[in-house]
């Protein structure tokens, strides 16, 4: 009965090994969440018809189009930017539990839940996009620019949802517990309004709308739109980041990366001490 | 540390959150192979001296070594050897019960062939099989503490944490658990255990600390810390003119700087004795060599609650109170 510990891994392949099976926990608790897939996949549908079809009929297109070939690259960020609300309710969840203890005092390398997490965030927003843009065919949004340009999009989006998650596990590690998690995950709701998603900057005032030419999900929309030849694109006078959008969005997930991949490995190592 | 046979040692440990001071210098040598009670009201810095030895915490002050591993040093030596089962059950809800010993045992770099064997070996042993497959959100709080107690087992520790593991249970889920924790120790695991249940720690614990404000403020086993202040000889008499007789007799057996009280109404003489000093043959006898019949003569053995009331010049936290807020939330605001 007695099974006596096994010798210490090498750090590297104890950390990959305890990574991937910290993301594969995450997947199979979505397993045997059914409900929790339905919400994830029923989003974007919703989204689409009460954007697309509820103020789309009342939004006009800067140089002409169909407003749900214009809002769907906003809808695509506006999920992936949404992804942050999962992690940060998972890892929350985790602590308020105790699990987060548990991992703790057990012989794994403590940056696994981080670097898993993100992992296993990052299959899931893969799911929810391909979803997404399933949704976003039926209503008449379509690629233009053949299928590196679009395969480019989603990478895109892939590599903003990455830094978004690790925002969110640095967050989610912060707090004690899902309730306070739950609390905190509407405020995700202004940074994705106050952007170019569901209409065109130049109308907005000044002060907004240099917030919202900053936004990184200005950026990652309008790259969006360009790769997908969508309509609606900014002309004029452009913000930095409008004007090289795919530069911005790569810059902006860059940034995000630097500062929250730290924090949230060093918070995970020291948390509690 | 001299004591190559204690699994766990602190050394004048301290440990601050912010204003408050949950550990003030805690000393403690825990044999290896027994089960030591920690117990202390809310508050008195039990878990956090769990936490410190599970390597959860770090103290500001001294040092603590846990089955030969310091645990700021050597805290990866130190978390291959041991197992933390707390008060709140830290298995995943959203899991089977499987799944979580899977997964841990994983983590504890098992392998999946052998984490899954283990997995499916601890549920058969702690009675959970049937229950192995159904989520965690479904099991009652028994199984879910049982199952809390078999993610620590997973690699069979030196030395376990038992953070409180059996508050909020009912009594038969408190025996399953207190059945386990008999199984594992006949193993040679040493347990560490924390509780406020004084019953708790009288029935599992060779050992016991009193601790309060963050130190250590008596040990012993069971016996001798209710020895400690000993016991009490009530004898009710026939008649009650012999009150003054009894009282000059039962002062010869009294414990060093006691008298015994007299209580006329009920023709009651009561003397506190030194535990074991005295029995009640012993007593009858002496009464009778002097001629004062008792109708009723009684030992009566202190509980652990009074011992903690002697001890801490306060009684310990009632067990259960029932609808009241939660017990750790009360404990800390009181600190």
């Amino acid at each position: 009965m007695s099974t006596p510990a096994p010798a210490p891994l090498p750090v590297l392949r104890a950390g990959l090994a305890d990574g991937l099976t910290v993301a594969g926990r995450n997947l199979l608790k979505l397993r045997h969440q059914p409900g929790q897939i339905v919400a994830t996949f029923a989003f974007p549908l919703v989204s689409v018809v009460l954007f697309g079809y509820v103020f789309g009929s009342a939004i006009p297109i800067p140089g002409g189009g169909n407003y749900r070939e214009y809002l769907m690259p906003g809808l695509f960020v506006m999920g992936t930017v949404f992804g942050l609300v999962g992690s940060l309710t998972v890892i929350a969840k985790d602590n308020g539990l105790g699990v987060m203890d548990r991992f703790r005092s057990m012989p794994m390398a403590r940056s696994a839940v981080p670097f898993g997490q993100t992992a296993s965030d990052l299959v899931v927003a893969a799911g929810s996009l391909a979803v997404m843009a399933g949704c976003g065919l039926l209503f008449g949004w379509r690629a233009h620019h053949g299928v590196g340009a679009t395969l480019g999009a989603f990478g895109l989006l892939l590599l903003l949802q990455y830094a978004v998650s690790w925002v969110g596990v640095f967050l989610g590690s912060l707090v004690r517990n899902e309730e306070t998690a739950a609390r905190i995950a509407p405020l995700v709701m202004p940074v994705t309004m106050i952007s170019n998603v569901f209409v065109p900057t130049e109308g907005m005032p000044t002060v907004l709308r240099v917030i919202a030419d900053w936004n990184p999900v200005s950026a990652a929309a309008v790259a969006c739109r360009e790769l997908f030849g969508n309509p609606g694109l900014p002309t004029g006078d452009l913000a930095w980041p409008i004007e090289h959008p795919v530069l911005a969005t790569v810059g902006w997930s860059a940034l995000l990366l630097v500062i929250f991949v730290p924090l949230a490995v060093r918070r995970f190592r020291t948390a509690g001490l | 540390m001299g004591t190559p046979d204690a699994a766990v040692v602190a050394e004048g440990v301290h440990k601050r959150f912010g204003a408050t001071t949950a550990l003030a210098g805690l000393d403690l040598t825990v044999p290896a192979g027994t089960v030591y009670g920690l117990l202390g009201p809310n508050g008195a810095g039990k878990s956090t001296a769990v936490r410190v030895f599970a390597t959860l915490t770090r103290p500001d002050e001294g040092r603590a070594v846990v089955a030969g591993h310091d645990v700021v040093r050597e805290a990866d030596a130190v978390r291959r050897r041991i197992g933390l089962a707390g008060q709140h059950a830290a298995v995943d809800e959203d899991l089977t019960g499987r799944e979580n010993l899977r997964i841990f045992g994983r983590l504890f770099h098992l392998g999946g062939p052998r984490a899954r064997r283990r997995a499916d070996e601890l549920l058969e042993r702690f009675g959970l099989a049937d229950a192995g497959d159904r989520l965690v959100r479904t099991y009652s709080g028994g199984m879910r503490r049982r199952l809390d107690l078999l993610s620590s087992l997973l690699v069979s520790p030196a030395v376990l944490f038992l953070d409180e593991p059996t508050t909020g249970l009912d009594p038969r889920s408190r025996n399953e658990i207190w059945d386990a924790v008999r199984d594992l120790v006949a193993d040679g695991t040493t347990v560490l255990l924390t509780t406020q249940y004084l019953d708790e720690a009288d029935q599992l614990a060779q050992h016991i600390a009193v601790i309060d404000t963050g130190r250590v403020i008596a040990t012993g086993s069971p016996d001798r810390l209710k020895a400690r202040i000993g016991g009490r000889i009530d004898v009710v008499l026939a008649d009650g003119a012999d009150l003054g007789e009894a009282a000059r007799v039962l002062s010869a057996i009294a414990a060093e700087g006691t008298r015994p009280d007299a209580d006329p109404e009920r023709r009651l003489v009561s003397v506190p004795v030194g535990a074991d000093s005295v029995t009640l043959p012993d007593v009858v006898r002496r009464l009778d060599q002097e001629g004062v019949p008792a109708v009723d003569v009684g030992l009566r053995r202190p509980t652990l609650d009074e011992v903690f009331l002697t001890l801490t010049g306060r009684p310990a936290e009632p067990a259960d109170p029932p609808g009241t807020a939660t017990p750790a939330l009360a404990g800390e605001v009181s600190r």
